[in-house]
């Protein structure tokens, strides 16, 4: 994995947002060769989402030619509902940039067949010829996507029972009303991300300090899904200090000590040449 | 890109570059409109996967709902109440004027006028929507002949009413008909108002309490029989008492039933109302301010003398008085500017001048399920503003009807 740590929010948000455009910039995607990027919902990729949409509107990249793959999604949440993901990517990506609603592709949880609208899912992101990216986050849980602790580590998209901890930590989004929070969802399985060529997930936060521990330094264990990615061939974890907070020193060390990363997120050589 | 046939052909228009008055507050959103209605963008990007055919940047400029003026008798040299066999030819004139003032829909009013005058004046004008010709005909506004003598301002004595002795029967031959008449200005301290305000609330038109002498008891009756607004407050009523405040008191009067508004038109010209009275009102009932220009034939016209309904008026720089007296007679202030005034005077915030000429207009016309707020599905009547609140462009359904320097 790479381990990239930045002083603080705004930063990490901005180098995970640099991390995509030059994807994109370096794809060139076309009619015939579309990008495909797994999308995550919650607060901790807003920042990451401003940038983007910034950089759509300086001109510098369009998202005319990217397909998009939302992690998950509320069961029995009306679409219009201000708290579904619908609504999240709407208000918060897809309408400030150039998307094109037929290339994105959310999970429907009022869907009449919901185990059939999850294996439809997984079809369509076959069809589109697998994920280029999939950009994540990791619950206080150390979750990915709704795959909560004891969450199979080779699951595929499917209906999940929400973990009291993450209903707790969802509450403040509904009035703090517990008994106004969805108990289920639809999400990909960690199995799905696997799959993706290239997997990005943005840790920050002190809460998020000892998930990343547990993702990264401990074993992969099924009760903390993000450390199947110790698995994957290509993982970028983007955090700031806040979320090192958990980590030994020799390992922050080691990674810092690699300054190379930072300088050249910017350019489009780091992409290139030093991605394994 | 184009738009999504599956629901409709329509092409889609999307605002851009704009803050909007939504929710009560200046939002940084874009606006969308299609078949002359506000559209859900959302709906339309993930049920219908469509998205506009046309951007308008606006620049930075705010965008409010079109105004809507209640209570209007002319302008331009055309007097609504004069009964010329053309009188639509005098409200389409008027009507186009004043899509410049950011009005979008009005009501043409009718000062006290013999009944031959109604009988002739009423039937020529219809309902409609407004356009490219000009801002909608919302229904009449008739005020008078049934007000008090004592108050009756401009408005010609020999032609005021009474309800004796046939109460509404009385007010039907005097109007000839009520079709197209969306409110009525009466005095509810006339014996037999109550059967009268009543039977009008009955047929959907708004009764308006003005001209008139009624104490604060009297007029809380004419509310709780339907009465749901007052004409131009402080001007021709009894003026505000600590121990009997008179109609002035609706605005905050315990007797009102919840969930009932008591609407109040302002004409917030700097003239008829000392910008200390006007604070007073707004401050007692912010939500009942309905912003009104009460505009007269000479607005929009040089100074001099012109004629109003029966009677002769002279135009002193901004002020219009009867002739030969010290008497108001209406105003000559144009809608956008009673809304900069009207900002000005009581420091309010720029969405609650803009309200008072939208949303409470429509609120007191009961038409704010169509028109008022830039709300999804209600009718794209725009004005487009800069921050001094200046209009830029007017836009009814959606369509550009009016532009400066155009």
């Amino acid at each position: 994995m790479k381990l990239i740590i930045l002083n603080d929010y705004d930063e990490a948000s901005e180098w995970a947002a640099k991390y995509i455009r030059n994807k994109i910039l370096l794809f060139k995607p076309g009619p015939n060769k579309y990008l495909t990027l797994g999308l995550p919902t919650g607060s901790t990729p807003l920042g990451c989402y401003k940038k983007l949409i910034e950089y759509y509107k300086n001109g510098e990249i369009s998202f005319q030619y990217v397909k998009t793959f939302n992690m998950d999604e509320y069961v029995g949440l009306p679409r219009d509902h201000p708290e579904s993901y619908h609504s999240f990517m709407w208000n918060n990506f897809f309408k400030h940039i150039d998307i094109r609603a037929e290339n994105t592709h959310i999970l429907d949880g009022n869907a009449a067949d919901l185990q059939a609208e999850c294996e439809a899912f997984e079809e369509k992101i076959t069809a589109a010829g697998g994920i280029e990216l999939f950009v994540g986050g990791i619950g206080p849980d150390g979750h990915i996507a709704f795959n909560e602790p004891g969450s199979s580590l080779v699951s595929r998209t499917r209906v999940k029972t929400l973990a009291r901890d993450t209903i707790m930590a969802n509450a403040r989004f509904f009035d703090g009303d517990l008994a106004k929070v969805p108990t289920m969802a639809l999400t990909v399985g960690v199995g799905t991300v696997m799959d993706a060529k290239e997997v990005m997930i943005i840790i920050t936060g002190a809460h998020k300090a000892f998930a990343l521990y547990k993702a990264i330094e401990e074993g992969v264990n099924h009760m903390w899904t993000v450390s199947a990615f110790q698995q994957h061939p290509r993982t970028v974890f983007v955090c700031d200090e806040d979320a090192t907070l958990e980590l030994r020193v020799k390992t922050v060390k080691y990674f810092k000590g690699e300054t190379v990363y930072k300088s050249f997120t910017s350019s489009l050589f780091f992409v290139k040449n030093c991605c394994p | 890109m184009p738009s999504n046939n599956s629901v409709s052909a329509a092409p889609i228009t999307q605002f851009i570059n704009c803050r909007i008055l939504r929710d009560h507050r200046l939002q940084r959103e874009d606006l969308w409109v299609r078949d002359g209605r506000i559209l859900d963008p959302e709906k339309l990007f993930f049920d219908e996967l469509g998205y506009a055919d046309e951007k308008v940047d606006c620049e930075n400029s705010i965008i409010a709902p079109g105004f809507i003026d209640i209570q209007i008798n002319g302008g331009y040299g055309i007097d609504f109440s004069k009964p010329s066999d053309d009188v639509d030819a005098g409200v389409s004139f008027v009507a186009k004027k004043i899509l410049e003032h950011g009005v979008t829909s009005f009501c043409p009013t009718l000062v006290t006028s013999p009944p031959e005058v109604y009988h002739k004046v009423l039937p020529q004008i219809t309902v409609r929507d407004g356009g490219a010709h000009g801002a909608g005909v919302l229904g009449f506004h008739l005020e008078g002949p049934f007000i008090s003598a004592e108050k009756k301002g401009a408005h010609p004595e020999q032609f005021l009413r009474t309800f004796q002795p046939g109460g509404f029967q009385d007010l039907m031959e005097t109007y000839g008909s009520l079709d197209g008449v969306a409110m009525v200005t009466l005095a509810p301290e006339l014996s037999g108002s109550h059967a009268v305000v009543r039977e009008l609330c009955q047929r959907g038109i708004k009764v308006s309490l003005g001209h008139s002498v009624a104490d604060l008891s009297q007029a809380e009756e004419a509310v709780q029989h339907g009465a749901s607004c007052i004409t131009h407050l402080f001007n021709a009523m009894q003026p505000f008492h600590h121990r009997d405040p008179g109609i002035v008191g609706l605005l905050t009067s315990d007797k009102i039933a919840a969930g009932r508004t008591v609407f109040y038109g302002m004409i917030a010209d700097g003239i008829h109302t000392n910008p200390a009275a006007l604070r007073i009102a707004h401050r007692a009932h912010p939500s009942g301010l309905v912003l009104v220009t009460d505009a007269i034939t000479a607005m929009g016209l040089p100074p001099g003398r012109h004629t109003l309904g029966q009677q002769v008026i002279e135009i002193q720089g901004l002020h219009a008085y009867v002739a030969g007296t010290k008497t108001l007679s209406g105003s000559i202030a144009t809608m956008d500017m009673c809304v900069r005034h009207f900002r000005l005077a009581s420091g309010c915030k720029v969405e609650e001048a803009l309200e008072a000429a939208s949303l409470h207009p429509a609120q007191a016309l009961g038409i704010s399920h169509r028109k008022g707020r830039l709300d999804y599905g209600l009718d794209a009547d725009l004005v487009m503003l800069d921050d001094s609140l200046n209009i830029k462009a007017t836009y009814i359904s959606g369509q550009e009807v009016w532009r400066k320097g155009a």
